[in-house]
This record gives C-alpha cells, structure tokens and sequence, in this order.
C-alpha cells in the first residue's frame, strides 16, 4: 500500500518535472525573491529561571506551526557562557518539500521534549549578551530575509567574573523580542529595577541596529511572526 | 509682497486700493479694443477648433459604425454559413442513410407491383366455357320426343350427360373462384406493406422538405444581410449582445472552476518545485499550477478547434481530415496526462493536508500520527475526480471564450460608438459655451471700464452734437451766403492739394 501510494506521489512529479524546468529555465532570469525566515530562541537556563521552562515549549509549538519550508530555526540555552555552538540545543533548516518539513518538525520537535525533560539543574550565571552574540551569528549566516531572536528570560544578566561584554552588539536587521520577562523579588520591592533592565536592554538592542519588544503574556504570540 | 502693493499708493489700504483700481480701469480703457479681439478671437476659434474636432470625431465615429457593421455581417454570415452547412449535412445524412438506398427501395417496390399486377391477372373472374359438343347435344334434345322410348331413353341420357358436365363445369368454377379468392386474399399483406413503404419514402421527403425550408429561409436571410437589411442588423446586434453577456457569464464560472482547479493543485505542486522560492512575489509552486492549468485550457482549445466546433484557429479548421484527427488524438492524450497527474497531485494534497494535520494535533499536545476517521476515503476519492473531471471541464472553455471574443468586438465597437459620439457633443457644446464665454466676458470687461466708456460716450455725443450743429450752420450760412460756402469749399480744396 506504501509502494502504492509512492508511486502516486512519484508519478506527478515524473511527469511534470520536465515541464517545471522548462518553466523554471525560463523564469529563471527573472528575480527570485528571499522571503525566508529565521528564529533563534533564547533559553534562560539559570537556576531562578529554570522552572518557566515548560512554557518555553509553548513557544516551540508556536514557532514549528508557523515556520515554513526554507526558514530556520534554532534554539539554544543560555547558561555562563552562552557565546558558543555547543549552548544550541537543536537547529534545523526546514526543507523545501512540505512532507520532508513536518518530519523535521516532529523530530524538532522530539529533541526538545527531550532536553525540557532531561534538564535537572540550571546554571550558576547568565550571559545573555554572548547568546545574543550567537544567535546574530547564526542568524546572518542563513541569509534569511526575516531574522528574529526570542529571549525567554527574566533579562537578569549575571556574568561570570572576568567576561566582557560591555560593547555594542551587532543585531542590524534582526528582531529581538523578549518573552515572558518575569518579576524577580527585588523588582517587588522596586519596581523601578524592573522597568530599568527593560530599558537597558531597548537601549542596547536598538543601539546595535535591532528592533525590540516585549511580550509577557504568552497568549498573545499571534502577531510575533507573520504567518504566511 | 501683496500688502506691500495694497500700501504702494497710500498708507490707507481703501486709497490704494482705489488708486489700483483707477489704474487698472484706464489700462483696460486703453487696451479695450485689442482685449476685445482677444477674447473674440480666442472664443471663434475655440469654437472653430472644437467644430472641427468633433466632425473629425463624427467621421471617426461613421468609420467605426461601418466597421462595426462589416463585423456584425461577417459573424453572421459566418454564423448563417455554418447553419447552412449543417443543414446540408443533415440533408446529405438523410440522403445517404435513408434515401441512398432508394435503388433498392424502388426494386421492390417494383416487384410488389409485378406481384400484384400478375397475381391480379390470373385472379380475373372467367366463367367456365362449357363443353363444345353442348351445342349438338342441344340440338338433339329440341328434337320431339314423338312417345319413341328408345329417343326418350336417348334423351334422358344426354340429359343426364349435360347435368353432370354442368355439375363439373360449376365445380371448377367454384374452384376456380376460391383460388382466385385466395390469390386476392393473399394480395393484402402486400398492399399493406406497400402502404407502409410508401409512407416511409414520404416521411424521409417530407423531412427533406422540411430541411430544405430551412435552408430556404437561411438563405433568404443570407440575401437580406448580403443586402444590409436593417432589421437584420439590429438582430445580429442584439444577438451579439446576448452572446456577449452569456458567454461572459459561462466564462465566469469557468474561471472559478480554475480557480478551484488551482487550489487543489497549488499545494503539492510545493513537493515538486520546493515551497521556498518565488519568482516576482509569486511562489514558484503557484506559478507551477497555474501553468498547469493554462496548458490544459490550450490543449482544451486546440481538441475543439481539432473537433470544428470552434474556429479560433484557422491553421487547424483548414488541416487535412487525417492530420486533424491525428491532432485530436494527441491533444486527448495530452488532456488525459494532465488530468491523470492533477487527480494524483488532488491525492498527494490530501495525503500533505493528512500530515500537516496531524502534526498540528501533535504541536497541540493531541494525540500524535495520523488520524484515521471512518469516511476519510470519501473526500480524498472526491479530490481525484475533481481533478480529473475539471481539466476536461475546461477543455470546454474554449465554447464560451470564442463567443466571448467574437461577441466582444461588436460590443466593443458599440461602445467606441457610444463614446465618440459623447465626445463629439460635449466637443460641440464646449466650443459654443466657450465662443458665448467669450461674448460675455467681452460684455464683462466692458462693464468693469463702464465709467470712462460712459465718458467717452457723452463726449463723443457731444462732438457728434457739435458736429451736427456746425453742419447745419454751415447749411444756414450757405442758404444766406452762397459765395462763402463756395470760398470756404474752396479753401477746403486748397487744404486737401
């Protein structure tokens, strides 16, 4: 029945391919535009933190049911020194064919559920400037034409002594959207500490060239990406 | 700036402005007469201009009427050519099929007639001759018995001799007349079937008859338009109207079936050419469809233009029986490929749409794979024969599409008609107002200078009244002093040398 069904999905595309390279050889010197899309989602892994991260497969859903063939994906921890590939838990490339995409998702998808569970203990400190560093990276070399980052953090940067990053961060063109930025007890006592690390990082991220927002309520993800 | 102007004169704004206003007053005074020829002359020949504009419009407008009627005749001509030509094929279908054996029909209906004609004959009524020896035996009885037993014996025998022959003679005679009657009996059948064959041969003449009325009367109407009749222009414009919305509206529908058409095959079309290129702002997969879709539309019009039910291309109308029917076969083959992929790719959609489901469930925290509801074959059979059956369906746009164009042109034309002839009035009236404009802008201007024009007007009164009066003093004076007129003629004459 499998053969059967094989042969149904293999007998179009016999017949047609042809006709389609004709088509696309012809076409071929008009514009091909980039309408590709890329994601690199922030994981706070520090020990505060750690216990929101079943909603950050929330995200996930989201971002897998809204991504399509072509747009990247990648999502990678942030712990004491994020400013590495080996911080990206999974990464993936969904490919041009719509079958092949939704397999990747499942197996996305898969890794994850995995990681979520498997993590036990969070990290001592948070670098969130070097998984930002990464992310922009990774983000430029896809050559997407969308390019947003996700940080699911409380934004609290904690640095390890002796790492720098205190200097401007390169996120022309990308979209940087911190979610579920949650209250830490000090930010209780005064708010004002709250609101003031949300300003700091506007203020970094736009001075490096991207664009910032900030969505606490995860309901309202609809509008973070265009879905297509 | 301006206030600057409005205080040129004086610190007051009212003096200055009437200072201005003086000013422009005595310029207008001044420069009335050559205001005056502007403003005619603009008007005239505004009006000259658009006079002509619009007999060139009207000229324009005739052309396009004609040519618009040439095109109206030749459709329907064409129209008329091709109901006359399937009324001579139907007559030479009767012909052929049912009169093409009359040959035969008339051989036995001949031979009925023999049949009958000879089986008539020997049914004639002929009474038996009786014996020729009666006459003797006749004789021989009249002869008087005279009491002589041995005669009387003689006689009784001859007369029982007669009686028996009679009696044979009456007995073939009724044998006779039974098989006459039997032979006439037997003539029944034949005169029936006779009848029947008869009404046949009437029945294929009368339709004959009736295609040959038909033809008659598509000729006659054939006459009328090669004559420009103007009842039949009307008619043919009024029926190409008709066509014009129908076939817009067939067309229509047609469209939404392609667009259906699309929608079942947008979609895995992405398996092919990949989901993630575009060319322009369109994706290359929909690109792929539609592509799809056209060339099925164009073998649909090359396969009717193969069956002369349409004529969009002549090339093909014209070709040989053999290679057009080659054509037809090819174009077929071709549809049925391209229906045969479209009912897999409705399949492969369905198949994706499955997967896609499923995958959604499972980001949704649902069950995972591949839900498998009782009746889910149905909508996925009824896919495949959408997109086996459209493809076909659409073959048959190129019916509604030839009507579309033909019908387009006239209506087309009508409308330029429409629209000339619109313009050429409004060309018409624009010129008039604008030459009365003109008139009454001169009156305007006349008004605006009314106070030195009413200046002028009295001094010129005055003059003329001084005038008047030296004349007619000089008049007195002459009646009185004839030599000073004379010396003063005189003088005048001295002046003029």
């Amino acid at each position: 029945m499998k053969s059967i069904i094989h042969l149904i999905m293999a007998a179009p595309i016999i017949t047609i391919a042809p006709l389609i390279f004709l088509l696309m050889s012809l076409t071929g010197c008009g514009e091909i535009k980039n309408n590709n899309r890329a994601v690199y989602l922030l994981l706070d892994t520090s020990g505060t933190y750690s216990k929101e991260l079943s909603k950050a497969q929330l995200i996930m859903n989201y971002l897998l049911a809204t991504l399509d063939s072509g747009d990247s994906i990648a999502i990678a921890r942030i712990d004491s020194g994020s400013f590495s590939e080996k911080d990206i838990i999974v990464k993936a490339t969904f490919d041009q064919r719509p079958s092949t995409a939704n397999s990747q998702k499942r197996k996305f998808k898969e890794t994850l559920d995995g990681f979520v569970k498997t993590m036990s203990r969070g990290s001592n400190h948070t670098d969130i400037s070097g998984g930002l560093l990464q992310a922009a990276e990774y983000l430029y070399e896809t050559g997407a034409a969308e390019k947003h980052v996700l940080i699911f953090s409380d934004l609290e940067e904690d640095l390890v002594k002796g790492h720098i990053r205190k200097f401007d961060l390169p996120l022309d063109g990308i979209h940087v959207s911190a979610l579920n930025v949650t209250k830490l007890r000090s930010d209780n006592v005064d708010p004002r500490d709250y609101l003031k690390r949300l300003e700091q990082w506007q203020n970094r991220i736009q001075e490096g060239g991207g664009e910032w927002r900030v969505i606490n309520d995860l309901e309202r993800l609809d509008n973070l990406i265009v879905q297509r | 700036m301006n206030i600057d102007l409005l205080t040129l004169w004086s610190e007051q704004p009212g003096i200055s402005l009437l200072v201005w206003l003086i000013i422009l007053i005595v310029i207008m005074y001044c420069g009335r007469k050559q205001a005056h020829q502007v403003l005619y002359s603009t008007g005239r020949a505004f009006y000259s201009v658009m006079r002509l504009f619009s007999k060139a419009l009207g000229k324009m407008e005739q052309q396009l009427t004609e040519r618009n009627r040439d095109i109206l005749l030749a459709a329907g001509a064409d129209n008329l050519e091709r109901a006359i030509e399937r009324e001579f094929v139907r007559v030479n279908t009767v012909i052929s099929r049912d009169l093409g054996a009359y040959p035969a029909l008339h051989r036995q209906i001949s031979d009925a007639i023999d049949k009958i004609e000879k089986d008539y004959q020997e049914a004639t009524d002929s009474p038996p001759l009786p014996p020729a020896w009666l006459d003797a035996v006749e004789s021989i009885a009249a002869i008087p018995r005279s009491g002589d037993p041995a005669v009387c014996k003689i006689l009784k025998n001859i007369h029982k001799t007669v009686e028996s022959a009679y009696r044979e003679t009456e007995k073939e005679f009724q044998k006779n007349t039974l098989e006459r009657h039997r032979l006439l009996g037997g003539l029944q059948p034949m005169w029936r079937s006779m009848t029947q064959t008869m009404n046949k041969v009437k029945g294929k003449i009368d339709n004959l008859d009736e295609r040959s009325k038909h033809i008659d009367q598509h000729m006659d109407n054939y006459e009328k338009m090669r004559a420009g009749d103007q009842d039949i222009m009307r008619v043919l414009a009024a029926s190409s109207l008709t066509q014009f919305f129908i076939s817009g509206l067939v067309l229509i529908v047609a469209i939404l079936g392609g667009l259906i058409n699309f929608q079942l095959i947008a979609m895995p079309m992405s398996e092919m050419v990949g989901g993630t290129s575009y060319i322009g702002s369109l994706k290359t997969s929909d690109i792929a469809a539609l592509v799809i879709i056209l060339i099925e539309i164009a073998m649909g019009l090359f396969l009717m233009e193969s069956l002369r039910i349409t004529r969009l291309f002549p090339i093909i109308g014209s070709m040989d029986d053999t290679m057009r029917k080659r054509m037809l076969i090819i174009t077929f083959v071709i549809l049925t490929i391209l229906a045969s992929i479209e009912a897999s790719l409705a399949y492969m959609r369905d198949l994706l749409a499955m997967d896609r489901e499923a995958l959604n469930q499972s980001l949704a925290g649902g069950a995972t794979g591949v839900v498998e509801a009782q009746f889910r074959w149905i909508p996925s059979i009824g896919q495949m024969i959408m997109g086996f059956i459209l493809p076909f369906a659409l073959a048959f746009v190129a019916i509604p599409l030839e009507s579309f164009i033909h019908s387009t042109r006239t209506v087309l034309g009508m409308i330029f008609v429409t629209v000339l002839r619109v313009i050429a009035i409004v060309a018409r009236l624009s010129g008039s107002f604008i030459n009365h404009l003109s008139k009454m802008l001169v009156s305007a201007y006349d008004l605006i200078i009314m106070i030195p024009l009413t200046l002028e007007k009295l001094i010129v009164s005055q003059q003329s009244a001084y005038k008047k009066k030296r004349e007619e003093d000089l008049l007195y004076q002459h009646d009185n002093e004839p030599y000073r007129v004379e010396k003063l003629s005189g003088n005048v004459t001295e002046e003029k040398a």
